[in-house]
């Protein structure tokens, strides 16, 4: 019989060092691939520091995050909040914040949480994989934290800020959703980027040449659409096409836009990323305890933690506050490893392929090949809807009254899991805007598009205020389109010479 | 391979550039709050910052999204009795559960960003462009107050002030001074041994054993020499200098007869906080003297002079005489920077003109500045007009200015304190 590592509830450096090998041991068993772990003791200040700037560990200066600082630090002196027990930060090697008032237990269940659970899904999962370099990312917002504010040096904090205003944003529409990037390592990044600058600004004006060419070909020519093909990521759109701006505004969008594309992954994968950590915390400290490692109060401390972190309140509760990403993840992947460990009837129905199959396996393959909406889309099985008592309300403006389209039944699975797969999908809780056109031959009026999912409308509000940081980065007039049903349900301009005082005037477009 | 690292040693203001930008950036609003807030605050009051709310509208960061309306399909955990095709009341104002992805459309209410300034910056906020007129005698004035500061060396004093290095000086010095006859004949005396030795004669074995009592003697005396002895400590000496502090005393004069209602006082008492708090920036000592009247004048305290009522005439005089008494007794000119305030409705006696004036005449001269404001409606009234003269006497020191509502007090104290451009 194995002697427990401690019992008590603080914490030394020693004591850690003893967890942490036990815990590798542990994730070593499960094959669980990680990047090299740094793991670093705050305090709660430094959390509040932590939380104010994203979750980087640096980032450059910004009011919004003075702003972040500052409500969070009130809530917490007020007791309204408390504080992260972890923040980790997908990098290589792979930063994970232990808050030093944690007790033991705590501590453990936050290393095996963060810097098992998490850093093997960075490390493992298609969307990280391909968006984001982990190996660099310190290295770049070292980098982009020192190009600007020698941007404030040389330009102003104003001018800068406004910049970064605008491009904050916008940030939602500074990512490719379709295509793939190909990453480049950060010296090579250093060393285009001062070329990037001239280049860039040659190509830009060159759209709008003022040397008179000969009169026969501009007459007859077709209208051709700028750009050729509608552009989604408007950050990119402007960094790239945006006629006035000067070379260094050109480089801050650059460096919104790798941000936004950094944390892109991580608003996809809330469910998988949380689910995946929580069935890896709840393992690893079940082994450590069946090795006899911890303590019956290890256990129970553990426990609670874990079960107030799976808390989903029903939907008439007034504590409800959305689906739990935790429960519903932590659910979805012990509910994996239980069909593929015990299958029954209805499992191999639903699942044909996965019933039975070696559950490690099959759990490596869902993690790193899917995000949130395509997870849930494969792998939700009508026990846990069941178990979730999951069910749909339509909520059409057009009807009168609210509609439950369907339940936790055989004829309800289905739709269920859809639903809520589409509840989770980027690309419908945002709107989608497109840059459609540029009045490339009068007045450089930028025409943006904006296609109605399910009818849904802008917010006027957000929308004009919108298209005053839009006109900055684009330096000319706006206008914003809503489609919905191939026609314009409704327009926003954005005309004045003045971007900070003008009021955008909207029109209800003629309702067919 | 993982690492372990404590960072909770380092430096925690991480933060602190961001938080200046954002307060740089809603100065205004900021400032707006705070002058709203100067109604709650007590007037001395001035260890803590101050809690600042301004509108969520203003701080909000904008993003694209959906309003309401269009076609939503909420799934919710926790079904009871609901059946497919069942039909709901669409509930009021987006409470409850079909909240999903839309929280953001409940933006539209007055919600305030509320958060803490520290005391530096509330008052920086507070007192921006602005400055204390006739500052010169700031720099003159000395006082009791008094600062240790080391002045060389004494034989005596505390343990505590042991000075190591001035002690093993002297005493090193002590034990050549001591031994130095002593180590001469003693290496005199060892060469004489050596050259007997070297040179045998008869007579030597008895010399020799002279020579060898002696130097062990003068030995002996020499290793007797204390290393350190009571005489050889020195100490720090510490002489007590006296601190030049700059200390000013306001005076708050406030008319409390029956003319003066409780929303006057109130205004009157916000004139008082800011400018206790201002003199409080510039000077590191400031007293408060309240002096209420009506054909009496009395010294108060705090409490008292704010909320206590009485009735009666007025007789502003009285006010006046008797803070040129206590001038005369307390404050005298020589120490302190004196700043006298007057709060009035106007009202006052006739005949007492002409005593004011004498009054003021005799107490202008000792005054950093005098400032009165008149809480009135009906201005000019007969205060304003007694003082109008003295004013252009006194262009410097004496000003007035005429509040009729609680959004006049600041623009009149910035107006009062406007920074002179040069």
């Amino acid at each position: 019989m194995t002697t427990p590592l401690s019992d008590g509830s603080d914490w030394s450096f020693e004591l850690l060092e003893d967890y942490h090998r036990e815990i590798v041991r542990i994730a070593e068993n499960f094959e669980l691939d990680t990047y090299r772990n740094q793991i670093e003791i705050i305090n709660s200040e430094q959390m509040l520091d932590a939380y104010a700037s994203v979750g980087m560990p640096i980032n450059y200066h910004h009011w919004s995050y003075g702003k972040h600082f500052m409500h969070s630090e009130q809530n917490y002196r007020r007791g309204h909040m408390g504080l992260a027990y972890e923040i980790v930060i997908n990098s290589n090697p792979c930063i994970s914040y232990l808050m030093e008032e944690n007790t033991m237990t705590m501590q453990a269940l936050v290393i095996a949480h963060a810097c098992y659970g998490h850093n093997s899904f960075f490390k493992g999962n298609y969307l990280f994989q391909t968006w984001t370099d982990a190996d660099s990312i310190i290295e770049y917002l070292v980098f982009a934290r020192k190009y600007i504010s020698g941007c404030e040096e040389r330009h102003g904090v104003a001018a800068v800020e406004s910049v970064l205003d605008s491009c904050h944003a916008l940030m939602n529409q500074g990512v490719d959703r379709y295509k793939r990037p190909s990453p480049i390592s950060m010296q090579e990044e250093q060393k285009r980027q001062h070329d990037r600058e001239e280049y860039l600004q040659q190509q830009v004006n060159d759209l709008w040449r003022t040397i008179p060419v000969s009169k026969a070909a501009d007459t007859e020519k077709p209208e051709t659409l700028f750009p050729s093909e509608p552009e989604e990521n408007l950050l990119y759109f402007f960094e790239k096409h945006s006629p006035l701006l000067e070379p260094w505004q050109r480089e801050v969008i650059r460096i919104v836009r790798k941000v936004a594309r950094y944390l892109y992954p991580q608003r996809q994968t809330k469910v998988m990323n949380e689910g995946w950590a929580c069935f890896w915390h709840f393992h690893i400290l079940h082994q450590l305890y069946l090795d006899g490692l911890v303590t019956d109060g290890f256990m129970l401390e553990f426990l609670q933690h874990h079960t107030n972190v799976m808390y989903q309140p029903d939907f008439d509760s007034p504590y409800y506050n959305g689906v739990n990403p935790y429960t519903l993840g932590f659910g979805m992947m012990q509910d994996l490893k239980r069909v593929c460990e015990a299958p029954t009837k209805e499992d191999h129905e639903w699942f044909p392929d996965i019933a039975g199959s070696p559950w490690r396996e099959t759990l490596d393959f869902a993690m790193k090949n899917f995000k949130d909406e395509s997870f849930i889309l494969q792998f939700l099985s009508p026990k846990l809807i069941r178990d979730l008592r999951l069910f749909c309300v339509v909520d059409d403006a057009k009807k009168e009254y609210l509609e439950v389209s369907c339940i936790h039944n055989d004829d309800g699975y289905q739709a269920v899991r859809e639903s809520l797969s589409q509840t989770h999908n980027l690309s419908n809780i945002e709107p989608n805007i497109e840059v459609y056109k540029v009045d490339t031959q009068s007045d450089r009026t930028l025409h943006l598009r904006h296609e109605r999912h399910e009818h849904r409308p802008l917010d006027d509000n957000s929308t004009v205020e919108m298209l005053k940081h839009v006109r900055r980065l684009w330096g000319f007039n706006v206008q914003l389109d809503s489609y919905g049903d191939e026609k314009v349900k409704k327009s926003y301009h954005c005309d004045e010479d003045d971007v900070g005082a003008e009021e955008a005037e909207e029109k209800e477009a003629a309702e067919a | 391979m993982t690492f372990f690292i404590d960072r909770r040693e380092n430096p925690k203001n991480k933060s602190a550039v961001n938080r200046q930008r954002f307060l740089r950036r809603y100065r205004k609003q900021i400032r707006e709050s705070i002058r709203q807030r100067l109604d709650n605050r007590s007037i001395t009051n001035t260890e803590h910052g101050e809690k600042v709310s301004i509108p969520a509208r203003d701080t909000a960061e904008p993003f694209f999204h959906h309003g309401s309306g269009g076609r939503h399909t909420h799934v919710l955990p926790g079904n009871k009795e609901f059946t497919p095709g069942d039909k709901l009341a669409r509930p009021k104002g987006g409470g409850g559960g079909a909240g999903e992805g839309e929280a953001s459309d409940q933006g539209e209410g007055i919600d305030e960003f509320v958060f803490e300034l520290s005391r530096n910056e509330f008052l920086d906020f507070l007192f921006e462009d602005m400055e204390l007129p006739n500052l010169t005698k700031r720099e003159l004035i000395g006082s009791d107050e008094v600062k240790k500061v080391r002045a060389g060396y004494s034989t005596d004093g505390a343990p505590g002030n042991i000075s190591i290095t001035r002690s093993m000086r002297t005493a090193t010095s002590r034990r050549i001074a001591l031994g130095a006859g002593k180590r001469r004949e003693l290496h005199k005396l060892e060469a004489e041994l050596a050259e007997l030795r070297n040179q045998p004669t008869a007579s030597m074995d008895t010399k020799a054993e002279e020579l060898e009592l002696r130097i062990d003697e003068l030995r002996s005396r020499l290793s007797r020499i204390p290393f350190l002895d009571d005489i050889d400590i020195r100490y720090h000496r510490q002489v007590n200098e006296p601190v030049p502090t700059s200390k000013a005393v306001m005076f708050c004069l406030m008319d409390v007869s029956g003319s003066m209602d409780q929303n006057t006082k109130s205004l009157a008492k916000r004139f008082f906080i800011l400018l206790y708090l201002f003199l409080e920036r510039h000077y590191e000592r400031t007293e408060v003297v309240y002096i209420r009247h009506h054909t009496r004048a009395e010294e108060v305290d705090e409490e008292e002079f704010f909320y206590s009522r009485e009735t009666g005439g007025t007789v502003v005089s009285s006010a006046l005489e008797l803070m040129r008494q206590i001038i005369n007794e307390r404050y005298p000119t020589s120490e302190w920077n004196i700043y006298g305030s007057q709060a009035s409705d106007g009202d006052n006696w006739p005949d007492d003109t002409q005593r004011c004036n004498q009054l003021l005449d005799q107490i202008l001269p000792l005054v950093q500045y005098y400032a009165y404001i008149e809480i009135s409606e009906h201005s000019p009234k007969a205060l304003w007009k007694t003082y109008e003269p003295i004013q252009q006497s006194y262009p410097d020191v004496f000003a007035m200015q005429n509040i009729t509502g609680a959004g006049d007090i600041f623009p009149v104290f910035q107006e009062l304190f406007r920074k002179e451009t040069a």
